[in-house]
C-alpha cells in the first residue's frame, strides 16, 4: 500500500507534496515516540525496581506524557539575567533538529524513506555532531557553573565516543560498500544469518563491533550509565540547570529522539532494518502487506533496543569520569581500529 | 596485553551478569502498596494511640476511672473523669480525653492499667488540618460505635454512616473492629 500509494502520489502529486507528507509523518512519529518514551523509560524504571510505575493519569498511566507536556507548557519560560538570550534559546531547538532530519534517511521500508540519498550514513554523522553543540551552547550560555562544567565534559565525553563510532561505522561502510542505508539493509536480506551483526566470515568480530556501536551511541546520547551531561548527584541537573518549562521539555524530547535515531541506525546497520529474521515469507518486498511486515520487524528491533537501552539505564551505575574516558581510549578505540584493520584484511585476502 | 584482555572478559561477564539480575526482577510482581488506595495491616503489637477495651459481656467500657493511666502519664494527655451509676458496684467511666498533640507515645498509661481497660490502637492514618480531631473522647468514640452497631443491627439498610463521622474516626473503626474481640490487652502489672 505504502509502495502503491507512493508512485501514486509521485504520479499525481508534484514532489513537493510528498515531502510535506513525509516531514508531517516523521515529526509526529518522532513527537509521538519522545512522548511515549518517556512513559516506557518510567514503566521499566518502575518494573525493574518492583514498582507499578505511573498508575494514576488513564490507564496505566497511559496519559500521563500529556499531564507531563501540560504541565511543562504552562510553567514561565524563565532567561537567567545576563546570559546570551538568542543562544540560550537556540540550544534545545538544535539538539531536537538533527534527530528529526536524520530520520529522514532511515529506511523504515524499503519505500518507505523520505530521502533514499546515497550519502545517508555519512549525513546522519554530519548531523550527529551538531548535538554536541547544542549542549555545549546550552551549558555555556546559562551563565551557571554547573552548566559549564557539564557543557566541558560532553564536549570530551563526545569527543571521545565519537572516534570508536566513526571509526565502526568506517567498517560497516567497508564491509557493505555503501554509504546508502536503503542498500545497506537490502544486502542483509533472508534471514537473520545474514544480518552484519553475525556476517563473521567478513570479520570475525562483528558482533563486537555492535556492541562498540551501541556502546557508544548510549554515551552519545548521554545515557546512563555515561549521563555525565546531567549527573544528577553531582551537576542539579547539568547543562539544562537554568532551563524551565518547555524548553527543558524540548531537551529532554531530545534526548529520547535521539535514542529514537541511534535505535534505528543501529537497527539498519547490524540488525537487517526492515528485513524479516527468518527470510522472505511472502512475495518479494514489493506488495502493500510485505512492506507493512517490513516495518513491523524495523520496529520490533528497533524498540527492543530502546528497551535495551532503559534497561542498561536502570542497571548500571553512572560512571566516573575518568573511568568513561578510559573505556573510550584504551579500549573502544583500540578494539574498533583492530576491527577496522582486521575486515580489511580480511577483505583484501578472502574476496 | 593478556591482563587488559582478561579485565575486558571479566567486565563484560559481570555487566552482563548484572543486567540478567534487572531482568529477573522486571518480570516479578511489583512489592508496592498504593498508599492512599492501600495500606498496610498493623501487627498486633503496634503501640498506636490508646483506645478503650470493651467488656464484651456489657459492651461497655471495662475503665471505671481509677485514674491510674492519668497519674502515669508523663505528658499530661489524659483526662479522666467517672462517676458511679445508680445500683453499680464500682465507678465507671463518663468522659477519657486523650489530648493526641501532647501524647508521646510511651505507653506508661497501658502498663499502669490494672484491669487492661486500655490497649494500643492499630490507627495510623491520623493525619488532619483540624487541631480538635487529636483531643479525643475515647469515651464518647466507644460509645458512639455500640450506639451505631446497635441502630444497624435494629434497622439494616438504613443509612450507611453517620455524616458526623470525620474521616480519621471512620478508619479507627474499620482497622479497630476486627482486631477487637480477639486482641488481648498487654498484660495487667505483677
Amino acid at each position: 500500500m505504502m509502495a502503491s500509494i507512493s508512485n501514486a502520489i509521485s504520479a499525481l502529486w508534484p514532489e513537493p507534496l510528498r515531502l510535506v507528507l513525509f516531514v508531517v509523518g516523521i515529526m509526529s512519529f518522532v513527537g509521538a515516540n519522545a512522548a511515549y518514551l518517556v512513559w516506557v523509560e518510567r514503566k521499566g524504571a518502575a518494573r525493574f525496581q518492583r514498582r507499578p510505575g505511573p498508575t494514576e493519569v488513564g490507564w496505566a498511566g497511559l496519559l500521563q506524557p500529556i499531564a507531563d507536556a501540560a504541565k511543562l507548557m504552562s510553567k514561565q519560560l524563565i532567561v537567567p539575567a545576563g546570559v546570551d538570550r538568542t543562544l540560550f534559546r537556540v540550544a534545545p531547538l538544535l539538539m531536537m533538529s538533527p534527530a528529526l532530519m536524520s530520520l529522514a534517511v532511515i529506511p523504515f521500508g524499503q519505500h518507505l524513506a523520505a530521502r533514499n540519498i546515497n550519502v545517508g550514513l555519512l549525513m546522519i554523522f554530519a548531523f550527529g555532531s551538531v548535538n554536541v553543540m547544542a549542549i555545549m551552547l546550552g551549558g555555556w550560555s546559562s551563565r551557571n557553573k554547573y552548566a559549564i562544567i557539564s557543557a566541558a565534559r560532553v564536549v570530551s565525553q563526545n569527543v571521545a565516543y565519537e572516534i570508536p563510532m566513526l571509526l565502526v561505522v568506517i567498517t560497516m561502510i567497508m564491509v557493505t560498500g555503501t554509504m546508502n542505508l536503503n542498500e545497506i539493509v537490502l544486502q542483509q536480506a533472508g534471514g537473520f544469518w545474514h544480518w552484519n551483526f553475525f556476517r563473521v566470515w567478513v570479520n570475525p568480530l562483528m558482533p563486537v563491533t555492535f556492541l562498540i556501536f551501541y556502546t557508544c551511541m548510549l554515551a552519545e546520547t548521554n545515557r546512563a550509565p555515561f549521563d555525565m551531561a546531567e549527573a544528577e548527584s553531582e551537576l542539579v541537573a547539568g547543562a539544562y540547570t537554568e532551563y524551565s518549562g518547555m524548553g527543558f521539555g524540548v531537551f529532554f524530547m531530545a534526548e529520547y529522539s535521539n535514542i529514537l535515531l541511534g535505535c534505528a541506525l543501529a537497527t539498519a546497520l547490524f540488525l537487517g532494518g526492515w528485513q524479516s529474521p527468518i527470510g522472505h515469507l511472502l512475495g518479494n518486498w514489493q506488495s502493500t502487506i510485505d512492506v507493512l511486515i517490513g516495518l513491523f520487524w524495523f520496529l520490533v528491533k528497533m524498540y527492543f533496543l530502546i528497551f535495551s537501552v532503559v534497561w542498561i539505564r536502570w542497571t548500571f551505575p553512572r560512571t566516573q569520569f575518568y573511568g568513561l574516558l578510559n573505556l573510550s581510549w584504551k579500549i573502544l578505540i583500540p578494539v574498533s581500529l583492530f576491527t577496522l584493520i582486521l575486515s580489511s584484511a580480511m577483505m583484501k585476502l578472502f574476496r | 596485553m593478556k591482563n587488559s584482555l582478561k579485565e575486558i572478559a571479566t567486565g563484560f561477564n559481570s555487566l552482563v551478569t548484572g543486567m540478567r539480575i534487572t531482568l529477573g526482577q522486571f518480570f516479578k510482581p511489583s512489592v508496592t502498596v498504593q498508599y492512599p488506595h492501600e495500606s498496610l495491616k498493623m501487627p498486633e503489637r503496634f503501640r498506636g494511640h490508646i483506645v478503650l477495651v470493651r467488656d464484651p459481656e456489657t459492651g461497655k467500657a471495662i475503665c471505671f476511672a481509677c485514674k491510674l493511666c492519668e497519674r502515669a502519664c508523663p505528658s499530661d494527655c489524659i483526662t479522666v473523669e467517672g462517676a458511679k451509676l445508680e445500683g453499680a458496684k464500682k465507678k465507671s467511666v463518663t468522659q477519657y480525653v486523650l489530648d493526641f498533640t501532647k501524647c508521646s507515645l510511651c505507653g506508661s498509661c497501658v502498663e499502669a492499667c490494672r484491669d487492661g481497660a486500655i490497649r494500643y490502637s492499630h490507627e495510623y492514618n491520623l493525619a488532619s488540618t483540624n487541631k480538635d480531631d487529636y483531643i479525643m473522647d475515647l469515651f464518647k468514640r466507644l460509645e458512639d460505635e455500640r450506639l451505631e452497631a446497635e441502630r444497624l443491627e435494629g434497622s439494616p439498610k438504613s443509612e450507611v454512616r453517620s455524616p458526623k463521622a470525620e474521616a480519621p474516626r471512620q478508619e479507627t473503626k474499620a482497622a479497630d473492629q476486627p482486631s477487637t474481640p480477639n486482641s488481648q490487652p498487654p498484660g495487667t502489672p505483677k
